[in-house]
């Protein structure tokens, strides 16, 4: 009964392509991801990710809290 | 360098709490009234627009789209403008978008219980709404980006990325998902039919709760758990990592949700694989939620809003090992179908959705309002008694998940089921629907807890509708990168490559999917004994899906002896060729529906949906009274044959024309069947004769709603034998 649901993809010509195009774009993907990440600057990384907790802002800070 | 003033507009993120607030008990509520359904099927007997299976969707959108679509709003309105330090670009469009959304969701709560539905799961509104959606959500997306454009903040913070790849991802979705073939005002056909329509609608269904329960969720944890424990996230590398990789993996899960159905088998490993790797990019984002907490863990002891914000987090990552794990088909093949698969959704809607909602409230009433919460122990009691309400509905809907797949697959030592009638498997599970309403009323009581506490703190406090704030105005800096600018800091500057580079991002996964279903010619195997419904059962079809019959019957009957042998053989792929939209269902409350057909006589159906529990003691199924008296409409049957003549299905012309004579015939012949019963006879003729003797108006038997649906009912399945399988398949 499995010939009915497997293999249909078997038709397309040049089937065999379509793993490597597929590892290529995923090996990229992730390759290019992590380069950004780990090549980031850290004065950058700490400024954006205080983006949120903007002094100026102050109404939404009206608790100031310090930890150390 | 010069400041400028500018001002926040909170009037709009205000009005978005209302609406989260009050949609939220609506949706809730229903939720509980449906719950109660299960324990006493027959509270709201003889009111159609009351019956379960309309209320069900109207429970599920209400709580995705009207409580959980307004808390976004309200979210994401009030962090963008403090993200990019400007107000939001148009106050016409946040009114447009505000106004706009509240119509839809009051257009849903009236179509659904008339039973206006395309039955496909959470798209279910009909063609109208669906473009006034995509009018809304357009005027949303244009908001968003041209406040980025006017931004006075150089960097997209992670939060807005996730806003933005919310609303191009959503806008896709449902735009692919719903596009149908209108037939009248409120009626539609999909132009997909049985597993292409399957394929695109869980495409859609699971990155639905991806892109509407997750990702712009995820935006507000990062923009709100940071605020909350005033710190900056855990680390913010992180999160880069965890936004891309979630947004390229989540798009390609879908087909999980088809397991062991009809799909291709290469499209249901591909969800799989996409699925257990979709584990890491989630639990990434939940540890870096978690650890946003570092060296402040003292203060969720005494803060409401973060002990809301630590459940919804790690409710987030119970749901997201558990969807991983969900889609292995070893254990989909115990849980699918099963009330486990309501459990896990509850977790994500309650603790997830609903409790950083809570807490995200709880957090900027106050602020709105320039005043303190006004109870925190009202607050800690809401969280108690929320907390405590997820675990009572979650814990029994496993235990009834497990139950009940276990004795749907039990088998005697001699080869038969040991529980051979479906409703063994029902009752059995009974203890755990009444504890499930326990615990969803007491998630409830804790929303009613909340609102009294927010409109007491508004009370106190006094709105500033405009909230003053300064930043300087941007320099202007060149386009391409500056000298020693790293390239991902230099994307978050131009807001509209990152739009567009999140965009293909979702788009390859869903490329790759959808497009062989629509373009392989033999992606499903034609069976040349499959031929079109009859007018009369597809006028059956249409309401089978007006009633929501679908909530709780399955028509997929999956490989397995245990199904094989409850069910009949089981389907296959080219049954649903005629299936505009499929019907295969996601939920078993009741049996499977797929190889119903000429099993029972059309006497048991009409008895049985006049009273349920007549013929099957003990049935939570409500009476469906009604189609057994009105009648039924055949004004539109015609335009629907054309409608499925456009998309394929070969009615000739002379069907289309003599389509009334069609079904006058099939209906007298199903009328004099019925004569098979005595009391039929005897009642319906009584009834003819005191309705003659009155002057009454009186519908003839073969011109009612009923006779369709029993058509239509024993039709399902019929078309193939298994014994001549073989020989049916054309390729």
């Amino acid at each position: 009964m499995f010939k009915f649901v497997k293999g249909h993809l078997e038709s397309i010509d040049g089937v065999g392509i379509y793993p490597l195009i597929s590892l290529l774009i995923f090996f990229i993907f992730f390759v290019a991801l992590f380069w950004w990440v780990i090549t980031a600057k850290k004065e950058y990384i700490k400024n954006v990710s205080n983006i949120p907790l903007d002094k100026e802002d102050a109404l939404d800070n009206v608790e100031p809290h310090q930890n150390h | 360098m010069e400041l400028q003033q500018f001002y926040y507009d909170n009037k709009i993120v205000k009005k978005f709490i209302i609406a989260t607030m009050f949609w939220g008990l609506i949706g809730m509520s229903i939720g509980l009234l449906l719950a109660l359904m299960f324990l006493f099927p027959n509270i709201t007997d003889g009111i159609p627009w009351l019956s379960f299976g309309r209320l069900r969707p109207l429970h599920t959108n209400a709580v995705i789209f009207a409580f959980v679509g307004n808390a976004i709003f309200a979210g994401v309105y009030y962090s963008s403008q403090r993200l990019l330090k400007a107000r939001m670009w148009s106050d016409a469009l946040s009114n447009f978008n505000f106004w706009g959304w509240q119509a839809i969701i009051i257009a849903a709560a009236i179509t659904l219980p008339m039973g206006f539905t395309s039955s496909k799961e959470y798209a279910e509104l009909e063609w109208p709404i669906d473009i006034a959606i995509t009018l809304v959500w357009v005027a949303f997306g244009a908001n968003l980006i041209g406040t980025m454009i006017i931004r006075r903040q150089r960097h997209l913070y992670v939060a807005i990325w996730f806003y933005l790849a919310t609303f191009v991802t959503v806008a896709v979705l449902h735009i692919i998902n719903n596009i149908e073939i209108p037939v009248s005002a409120f009626k539609s056909y999909s132009v997909y039919s049985g597993v292409q329509d399957a394929l695109v609608q869980w495409w859609y269904g699971h990155n639905a709760v991806a892109f509407f329960l997750t990702t712009p969720f995820l935006g507000l944890m990062y923009y709100f758990v940071p605020k909350a424990a005033n710190r900056p996230v855990y680390s913010y590398r992180l999160s880069i990592v965890h936004f891309w990789s979630l947004i390229f993996i989540y798009i390609w899960a879908g087909p999980h949700h088809l397991l062991y159905t009809t799909l291709p088998d290469w499209a249901q490993n591909l969800g799989v694989a996409f699925s257990i790797m979709l584990l890491f990019p989630s639990w990434g984002g939940m540890i870096n939620g978690l650890l946003t907490l570092r060296g402040a863990w003292d203060k969720v002891r005494v803060d409401p809003v973060l002990k809301f914000m630590v459940v919804a987090i790690t409710g987030y990552g119970m749901a997201t090992f558990e969807g991983p794990m969900l889609s292995l088909k070893n254990v989909n093949a115990i849980a699918h179908f099963s009330d486990w698969i309501i459990a896990h959704v509850h977790v994500g809607a309650l603790a997830w959705n609903g409790f950083l909602t809570f807490g995200m409230l709880y957090w900027m009433v106050p602020k709105l309002f320039k005043t303190q919460l006004w109870s925190v122990k009202l607050a800690n009691v809401h969280f108690w008694i929320g907390t405590l309400g997820i675990i009572m509905y979650a814990l029994p809907m496993y235990v009834a998940g497990f139950v009940q797949a276990s004795m749907w697959k039990q088998f005697n030592p001699d080869g038969t089921l040991t529980y051979g009638n479906f409703l063994e498997t029902v009752t059995e599970i009974m203890p755990m629907y009444w504890m499930r309403a326990v615990g969803g009323s007491l998630y409830i009581v804790g929303a009613i807890v909340m609102l009294y506490n927010i409109v007491q703190t508004a009370r106190q406090g006094s709105a500033v509708e405009d909230e003053l704030a300064e930043a300087a105005a941007l320099t202007r800096v060149t386009n391409k990168r500056t000298k020693g600018e790293a390239y991902h800091s230099w994307l978050e500057r131009r807001p509209v490559k990152l739009t567009i580079f999140a965009t293909i991002a979702i788009l390859i996964g869903g490329a790759c999917q959808i497009i062989p279903s629509l373009l392989v010619d033999d992606y499903v195997p034609i069976i040349s004994s499959v031929k079109p419904y009859t007018p009369l059962e597809l006028e059956g079809r249409d309401i089978y899906i007006r009633e929501g019959c679908v909530g709780c019957h399955s028509q997929m009957i999956r490989p397995f002896r245990s199904e094989v042998e409850r069910y009949g053989e089981y389907s296959k792929a080219g049954e649903y060729r005629y299936d505009f939209p499929f019907l295969w269902g996601s939920k078993r409350t009741g049996p499977d529906l797929h190889r119903i057909g000429q099993k029972y006589s059309d006497n048991w159906h009409l008895n049985h949906m006049y009273d349920p529990q007549s013929t099957s003691a003990g049935s939570i199924m409500p009476s469906y009274q009604w189609i057994i008296k009105d009648k039924l409409d055949k004004s539109d049957t015609e335009t629907k044959m054309r409608a499925m003549q456009t998309l394929g299905v070969p009615y000739s012309d002379e069907e289309v024309a003599s389509a009334d004579k069609w079904m006058l015939a099939q209906g007298t012949k199903i009328e004099e069947n019925l004569y098979a019963d005595p009391d039929f006879a005897s009642t319906y003729e009584a009834d003819k004769k005191y309705a003659s003797e009155n002057n009454l108006e009186f519908t003839e038997m073969r011109n009612r709603e009923i006779v369709a649906l029993i058509a239509y009912l024993q039709r399902l399945g019929t078309d193939i034998q298994a014994k001549d399988l073989e020989e049916v398949y054309t390729n």
